[in-house]
């Protein structure tokens, strides 16, 4: 790499700085073929139109100026980033970085940087993009009860562990209105996050009205995500035929469909089985949610998707059946993404049967955590071979008391753990310390996946120039236990206690400040600004699209059926509800396929007949005709 | 199939004796195959051995060394099936005429209530046509077409006094018969508590109506629409879903008519992790694919026409007799149903109202023979098992059926394994004017027929007899399956942990009712219950001490500890978290 030659510093000429990228950039590691392979023109033109992938509904709430106000000289935009080795997820390469009004304006060697410009030093450590963790719910209630880490502890927490951007989830009301909730949860996310969020939406109960919601969220909002419940019985929950229509709308409107995958009927049942037998602690949660229901649910929810040529994304893999299924259903060459989270590759569902209610109920979440002990390290290494794509980490944590609501039924225990600041040192601990992975790919499952399919890419999720200046030094030799008493949150267990992992965030920088350095944070509440994120990225949709046009249905032309049709005027007698729901009358009356015009006639039967909802039968009663049958529906 | 005919004495046309002697045969079971004599009288096998002694003046039939088999039991069909007020072309006469032409000795017919009328009454009415006129032992599998708690108790006299032990449910006819997840798992509870075998008709129905009205939209209206709107993925997922449910109920599972491969995989699957589930696949699915859905003629297109579809997949015929041969499926139906082409005809402009069902109770043993004995896949013990012995011994019929023994019902098929014969609607003995075999040439055909001890086939010619059919009454809890079942429910028994209590600071939640209404009504029920039934180790926590009169909070467990949210003398240890 010492051969890298100077880039201009000319920042206002910023086109034709990127387009020297292409030559000058070290070779890229070529990964051919797999789904994460180098973006096309990626090297050529890196142009960031951020004028238009801000909102365009409100303009006025401009990121820049609200960055503009904090304290004084230290924070200074302007940062030099020097010696460490650049990590991205195809290549890594030894650079400095000039970081400016929050984007990285220069890469390379020997930058010529305006004087006082603050110098972070990164030698021996590796640089890598801000993680970006796409499963937290900062503001969900549950019970009436708001989780004890909100925006502000949720996202400092985030920023201690090296995740400089999050997804939250937005969970309406059963009923109440998408947009509304959508509002509520950006006013509070807008005063509350210390970092870059975006906002995917929950459909908590389907009906039509909704599609014009969506529609808005996806045009106007930046959404591009929508999360479906299959479990939930009677409050979330969406039946097959629902989740059919919202895949079709979802594909239809270029965003990727989101599912919670687990069979709720079953476990309403089996909830109600050990509630019967006496099972009141949180073990009976793991008993209710068996692994089995959870694959099930991502199986059914793969083959709706499939149908209606969605894209999906199975939120919270935890366990190795479900992770089996989205594997081979990726072999069977469905668009379909796994996200396993940082309790799911850290940790496993034996802490259900601990003595310690306290300690039990803090592992209380949904899918459970697999009492597999060997799952972690099996969903480590399908992460490591792409088998899975993603990782979050579900964050919602509940303080025991909270958690003590349901003590004496555990149905009642709100759910969910921590993880969204252990993610980043998890992974590395589990997959790259053992050697399952690269740092490449540890960024890829950390950081870059994730800006792909949610469409942040390449201003998330890449070291290049003109991305956003998320950048996190890592040091991959630190050694650190994870402990209740020494993390950022509030909540006062920690599912990984004592856990010790390789790897750490010596610096962090988001939005182009250093909000981690020698330990310390620095963050400050309602600096994070909103990503919108457009419809149909690329990543996803180039199959999609293909699909689409693949997969038109054609009819055989046939000459007409004119032999005789059996006669069944019982018919609305003796099954009434067969007609109207084995398929919908509506089709026959309407235009009719091409072939079908000649058999249309003049003759008309006046008034209302006994069998107007049966589709046209203009050769009815004629059991036997006149002359034999005609040839075409002799059978030799 | 005239040619070789077996070298008895021709005299008198029929010898209606009840005493009958075969001599030279192989016998082959399920287990073994091995020459001996088999004397039978009054409908029953009395002596195998060699050099019997019987009654003089006894008929006798020289085998010639062919294989002897037990006769088939066909375990799915629907004859006289009412559909919107037609019914198909056989009825419980024609059709067991042309099972006993085929080698079938019984068949398990499927009584098929319309939602709203009562099984027992549904049952009654199929009996009474079966009784009327079958020509071979049968029984009756029920269907479970709606569910309520007046449906549990008459499953409950259906196996206790009636001879019905399987019950199937359907996952598709969306909004007629589909029935819910939830109450998939409540039937398959009560199924497994009387000890009867669930069936399935697995297809995704929210999936098929979805699809179906979206390829009518597309204005494709011919016979090819109903295989286009029931993809093989949709039968794989209703497969994997309802082995989930039977495995979380822990109930025996049989999945009727396997038509795919990806379908007899995940069956396949599930057996390897230890499922108690069967798969069937049917004559259709064994002898022949889905392309003719294709074809230009209607009215053959549509003779093709059954849920699950036939895979358009031309490989699937063969992959399935794979899978038969090597044990991850089990048994062979015929879903014999059959309907002639102006029935058909009431859907050639929508192909949603085509009335479902194909043939095969004929060709049902020829065709396995055909397609797994003759290559090799199978040899004929594994063929007697697929098509005989494992229906019997799942469905508690064993070994009065199945298996050729001293005390065993007398019906027995030879077998002649060098015929070769074209199957054809013209040479069919079924009253349908399609088949969908036609022009399949297959090795292998029953010689001769005998049925409750009497010769109804010999020579080519049928001698059947109206309504001489017995009803086979099947106990419940079948050995075969059972046993499994039982020893998994005493492990299975799960146990709660036995903590401390948890006293520390609890929250309050007093704002539930209002935020989350449908939540809390659906989960306080359990909740109730739980706390009325018995808990052991929760019982040291009952107190004497109780608010009086309504609480704002009554809905939700007992919570005595509540609002010590911090207890003077700091926390109790049992929560400290070192």
């Amino acid at each position: 790499m010492a051969e890298r030659k100077l880039l201009p510093r000319d920042s206002d000429d910023e086109g034709s700085l990127l387009s020297r990228l292409g030559t000058d950039s070290p070779k890229p590691r070529v990964k051919f073929g797999g789904m994460f392979c180098n973006v096309e023109g990626a090297y050529e033109n890196k142009t960031l139109n951020f004028e238009s992938s801000t909102s365009p509904t409100d303009g006025s709430t401009s990121p820049t100026d609200s960055s503009t106000s904090p304290t004084d000289g230290s924070t200074t935009d302007r940062l030099i980033i020097k010696g460490g080795k650049i990590v991205n997820d195809d290549q890594s390469f030894y650079a400095d970085i000039y970081v400016e009004d929050g984007t990285i304006k220069q890469i390379g060697e020997n930058l010529l940087v305006p004087g006082g410009v603050k110098t972070v030093d990164a030698y021996g450590h590796i640089v890598i993009p801000g993680g970006i963790d796409v499963n937290t719910s900062l503001q969900t209630s549950q019970l009436g009860m708001s989780p004890s880490d909100d925006f502000y502890h949720g996202t400092k927490a985030a920023l201690a562990g090296g995740t400089t951007m999050i997804i939250d989830h937005v969970v309406p009301e059963p009923g109440a209105s998408l947009l509304g909730a959508y509002d509520q949860w950006k006013d509070i996310a807008d005063r509350g996050s210390c970092c870059d969020y975006s906002l995917h939406m929950d459909i908590t109960r389907w009906h039509d009205g909704l599609f014009e919601e969506m529609e808005s969220l996806v045009k106007n909002k930046g959404v591009n995500s929508f999360l479906i419940f299959m479990a939930y019985k009677d409050k979330f929950q969406s039946s097959d035929s629902q989740m059919y229509e919202m895949f079709g709308i979802i594909r239809d409107l270029g965003a990727i469909a989101q599912v919670h995958a687990e069979n709720g009927d079953i476990i309403d049942e089996e909830q109600k089985r050990l509630l019967e037998l006496g099972i009141t602690g949180p073990e009976g949660h793991v008993l209710c949610h068996p692994e089995e229901v959870e694959t099930e649910a991502v199986y059914r929810a793969i083959t709706i998707a499939k149908q209606a040529n969605c894209p999906l994304y199975i939120t919270k893999v935890m366990s190795k059946s479900a992770a089996d299924v989205i594997a081979k259903a990726r072999k069977k060459g469905m668009v379909v993404y796994g996200e396993p989270i940082t309790a799911s590759l850290g940790t496993d569902g034996s802490h259900y049967w601990s003595k310690n209610w306290a300690k039990a109920a803090a592992f209380v979440m949904s899918p459970p955590l697999s009492p597999d002990p060997s799952t972690p390290d099996y969903l480590n290494s399908l992460l490591s071979c792409g088998d899975l794509q993603v990782t979050a980490s579900g964050h919602s944590t509940f303080s025991t008391a909270q958690k003590a609501v349901g003590k004496d039924n555990f149905t009642l225990i709100p759910e969910g753990t921590n993880g969204i600041e252990e993610r980043l040192a998890i992974v590395w601990e589990k997959a790259v310390a053992t050697g399952k992975m690269d740092e490449n790919e540890f960024v890829a499952v950390t950081s870059t996946n994730a800006a792909k399919l949610f469409n942040l890419y390449p201003r998330k999720g890449r070291i290049a120039v003109g991305s956003d200046a998320d950048i996190v030094i890592w040091n991959p030799k630190e050694t650190k236990t994870i402990s209740a008493a020494t993390h950022a949150l509030t909540v006062e267990i920690n599912i990984f206690e004592g856990m010790e992992v390789r790897g750490a965030p010596v610096v962090v920088i988001s939005q182009g400040k250093i909000v981690l350095e020698g330990g310390k944070l620095n963050v400050t509440e309602g600096s994070g600004r909103f990503v919108p994120r457009k419809a149909y990225p690329d990543f996803i949709y180039k199959r999609i699209k293909a699909r689409s046009k693949m997969a038109d249905a054609r009819g055989v032309p046939r000459g007409n059926y004119d032999g005789p049709v059996h006669d069944v005027i019982s018919m609305t007698k003796s099954v009434p509800a067969t007609p109207s729901s084995r398929g919908p009358q509506c089709p026959g009356k309407g235009p009719l396929g091409p072939t079908r015009n000649l058999h249309q006639s003049g003759f008309t039967l006046s008034g209302t007949q006994i069998d107007d909802h049966i589709p046209r039968r203009s050769a009815q009663r004629i059991v036997a005709p006149p002359g034999g049958r005609s040839n075409i529906t002799s059978l030799s | 199939m005239s040619g070789q005919g077996y070298q008895g004495k021709k005299n008198i046309p029929r010898i209606t004796s009840d005493r009958l002697l075969i001599k030279g045969a192989i016998i082959v079971n399920d287990d073994q195959s091995f020459c001996a004599d088999i004397y039978m009288e009054d409908g029953h096998i009395k002596q195998i051995g060699e050099n019997l002694i019987v009654p003089g003046g006894v008929k006798t039939i020289d085998a010639h060394g062919r294989m002897l088999m037990p006769g088939g039991i066909d375990v799915h069909t629907r004859f006289q099936m009412p559909d919107r007020g037609m019914t198909s072309v056989d009825d419980f006469y024609q059709g067991t005429r042309a099972a006993l032409a085929g080698g079938t000795t019984m068949i398990i017919d499927h009584v098929v209530p319309e939602p709203g009328v009562s099984l027992l009454s549904a049952f009654e009415q199929w009996r009474e046509w079966a009784d009327s006129k079958s020509c071979c032992d049968y029984s009756l599998h029920v269907d479970i077409t709606e569910w309520h708690k007046g449906v549990q108790e008459e499953m409950e006299a259906l196996v206790k006094d009636h001879g019905v032990n399987s019950f199937l449910v359907y996952l598709a006819y969306k909004g007629v018969f589909q029935l819910a997840d939830s109450q998939v798992y409540e039937v398959f509870s009560v199924i497994r508590d009387l000890g009867a075998i669930a069936q399935v008709h697995a297809e995704n129905g929210d999936i098929v109506a979805e699809e179906q009205r979206r390829i009518l939209e597309q204005g494709i209206t011919g016979p090819e629409g109903h295989v286009l709107s029931r993809p093989e993925e949709v039968e794989a997922e209703a497969i994997n879903r309802s082995v989930t449910v039977a495995n979380q109920t822990n109930c025996p599972l049989y999945v009727t008519k396997v038509m795919s491969k990806s379908a007899a995989d995940v069956i396949a699957q599930a057996r390897k992790k230890g499922t108690v589930v069967y798969g069937e696949p049917i004559t259709a699915s064994l002898g022949t694919d889905g392309s003719h859905y294709w074809s230009k003629n209607w009215a053959k297109a549509a003779a093709f026409i059954t849920s699950p579809p036939l895979s358009p997949d031309p490989t699937t015929p063969d992959y399935l007799s794979s899978l038969l041969s090597c044990g991850d499926l089990q048994v062979t139906g015929s879903a014999h149903c059959t309907f002639n082409t102006a029935q058909r005809a009431v859907g050639k402009d929508d192909f949603t109202l085509i009335p479902e069902g194909t043939n095969g109770t004929e060709e049902r043993m020829s065709l396995i023979w055909d397609k797994c004995v003759v290559t090799g896949k199978m040899d004929e013990n594994q063929f007697v098992a697929v098509t005989s012995t494992n229906a019997a011994k799942i469905f508690n019929l064993y070994p009065r059926k199945g298996r050729i023994a001293v005390g065993s019902d007398a019906d027995l098929v030879l077998w002649d394994p060098d015929v070769t014969k074209i199957i054809s609607a013209k040479s069919h003995n079924s009253n349908v004017e399609y088949n969908i075999f036609e022009g399949v040439e297959v090795r292998g055909a029953p010689l001769v027929v005998i049925s409750q001890g009497k010769i109804v086939l010999e020579e080519g010619n049928l001698h059947t007899t109206e309504g001489c059919g017995r009803f086979v009454g099947r106990k419940p809890f079948s050995d075969y399956v059972y046993k499994r079942i039982k020893a998994r429910s005493r492990l299975a028994e799960l146990r709660g942990v036995p903590r401390g209590l948890y006293d520390g600071p609890v929250c309050e939640v007093s704002v539930t009712p209002k935020t989350m209404t449908p939540a809390s009504s659906a989960k306080s029920s359990p909740a109730k219950q739980a706390v009325a039934g018995a808990q052991p180790v929760r019982n040291l926590h009952q107190s004497g001490f109780s608010l009086s009169g309504a609480q704002v909070d009554d809905n939700l467990p007992r919570r005595n500890t509540q609002r010590i949210v911090e207890p003077p003398g700091g926390r109790a240890n049992i929560t400290s978290l070192g």
